[in-house]
């Protein structure tokens, strides 16, 4: 909060260095449920990011208005309702893809990244660069959703985007319908959050200390990351000159357990369900 | 009674909560790190469950759906969720210091379970009955409290195994409830042996 944010920065950090679902294991259940397809996972990312990008905006704007002591309930509400509106228009224009995505859209309400950005970003920040963090979160989201959603598709049916794909089944590769089931979700987000843990890794190492500046607001999800950080970690040695060793713990690697432990001691965190 | 077991046993074991419908992944990553914590989530995930389907069914069937406001029911349960979360801490704080103590702390992370709020939507999707509602959300409790306790063992022994570098941490947890996943697809067709 210290230091102005470029636009550009609020943009793109969701999609590698902090993506919501892959490194700071944000909204897991749409990700497994719904991805048995790329345009499922498309559909669902996109989904998501309009309710992002407007809960974060509402909520901002009423940033000062919402007694401190009640703005969990509040977001809720809000965030409740922005899903219903958008459980409207699918329901009018994408009959077919709400079908398919079923209870997941009401479901929406309870996607801890929405929750999670309201707390951590929205509540402290004006409406424009909200609306950025937003979009930049879901963009992340959705890549993340599109990617697993093709990979499922391909190897479990054949097919992407409902197209065969015979360059592949000719090839000698039959579908292979557990990546359809959901251990085979399972499997590939596994896959998925071990590539995206090593680019991180290499972006980390890539780049001087300055631009790794984490914001600190109580309750964030950067802060419980940071206490993370912290006792993984050296306090107060740079980074740089460490070698990218089995010590040098991503945040995704010990974050479950430092959620539960959190949990177990202040009994609050709302992100972390 | 034949109707009430084959809901209790098909959402137990075959539409498992966790492992076939992806409902509360993210307290089954993140709280299954010793068997302990798992069973405290899942009592207190069982007991809202079983309060939160019997305040939301008659709020839906009886409230909203005559007077066409079944589309509220998003925002309706959540509340709901939320404030009998918040009631029941209340309560066993004051009445029950033992219980709280065992599963307190899990309470507020409740009210953000997608667990608990897609049961409630199911239970209105398939338009059960309200005992045959109670079932279900019990089976789906019970159902969420085996897959934690089964993942749980897996994860503890899984701290002592030598594991390559670039799937420690969260990856190899994935691909270990993957193949959790698995033997779960083992009791396909039991219901149809079980009760015919």
């Amino acid at each position: 909060m210290a230091q102005k944010k470029s636009a550009g920065y609020e943009l793109t950090k969701g999609i590698i260095k902090e993506n919501p679902l892959l490194i700071l294991m944000l909204g897991t259940c749409p990700a497994l449920a719904v991805t048995t397809s790329a345009m499922n996972g498309l559909g669902m990312g996109v989904a998501s990011t309009a309710v992002l990008v407007m809960s974060n905006v509402v909520i901002s704007l009423l940033r000062k208005v919402i007694p401190d002591k009640v703005r969990i309930p509040a977001y809720i509400t809000i965030i409740a309702s922005l899903v219903t509106i958008l459980q409207f228009l699918l329901e009018a224009y994408m009959p077919d893809l709400n079908a398919s995505l079923g209870i997941f859209i009401p479901l929406i309400t309870v996607n801890c990244i929405i929750l999670g950005r309201a707390e951590a970003y929205a509540n402290s920040h004006g409406a424009l660069y909200s609306a950025l963090d937003g979009l930049g979160m879901g963009i992340g989201f959705t890549l993340a959703l599109f990617f697993i959603g093709s990979l499922r598709e391909i190897l479990g049916f054949g097919t992407f985007f409902d197209l065969p794909m015979p360059w592949i089944t000719e090839g000698g590769l039959q579908p292979m319908m557990i990546f359809g089931l959901p251990a085979g979700g399972f499997a590939i987000f596994g896959i998925m959050v071990a590539i995206t843990q090593k680019l991180s890794k290499k972006y980390y190492s890539q780049r001087p200390q300055a631009t790794m500046d984490r914001e600190h607001f109580p309750g964030s999800i950067s802060q419980r990351t940071d206490v993370v950080f912290e006792e993984t970690e050296v306090h107060d040695g740079p980074r740089a000159p460490r070698t990218p060793a089995r010590d040098a713990v991503p945040p995704a690697e010990t974050e479950p357990g430092a959620f539960a432990r959190q949990a177990e001691a202040d009994g609050e965190s709302e992100e972390s369900k | 009674m034949k109707e009430f077991l084959i809901i209790l046993f098909s959402v137990i074991l075959i539409d498992n909560l966790v492992l076939s419908r992806f409902l509360g992944v993210c307290s089954f990553l993140g709280l299954t790190k010793s068997v302990k914590n798992a069973m405290g989530m899942s009592v207190a995930v069982i007991f809202v469950m079983l309060v939160s389907t019997a305040v939301t069914y008659p709020i839906y069937w009886d409230l909203l759906e005559p007077v066409g406001l079944g589309y509220l029911q998003t925002v309706v349960f959540i509340l709901v969720i939320a404030s009998v979360v918040q009631v029941l801490e209340a309560i066993i704080r004051k009445g029950f210091p033992p219980l709280y103590k065992a599963m307190g702390i899990y309470l507020p992370l409740i009210t953000t379970n997608c667990a608990i709020l897609g049961v409630m939507l199911i239970n209105i999707q398939e338009t059960y009955s309200f005992m045959a509602a109670i079932t279900s959300s019990l089976g789906a409790g019970v159902g969420y409290m085996l897959a934690m306790f089964l993942f749980a063992g897996v994860r503890e022994k899984m701290d002592k195994a030598d594991i390559p570098e670039f799937m420690d941490g969260l990856p190899i947890t994935l691909m270990a409830a993957a193949i959790v996943s698995v033997s779960f697809m083992g009791f396909k067709g039991v219901i149809e042996n079980l009760f015919g």
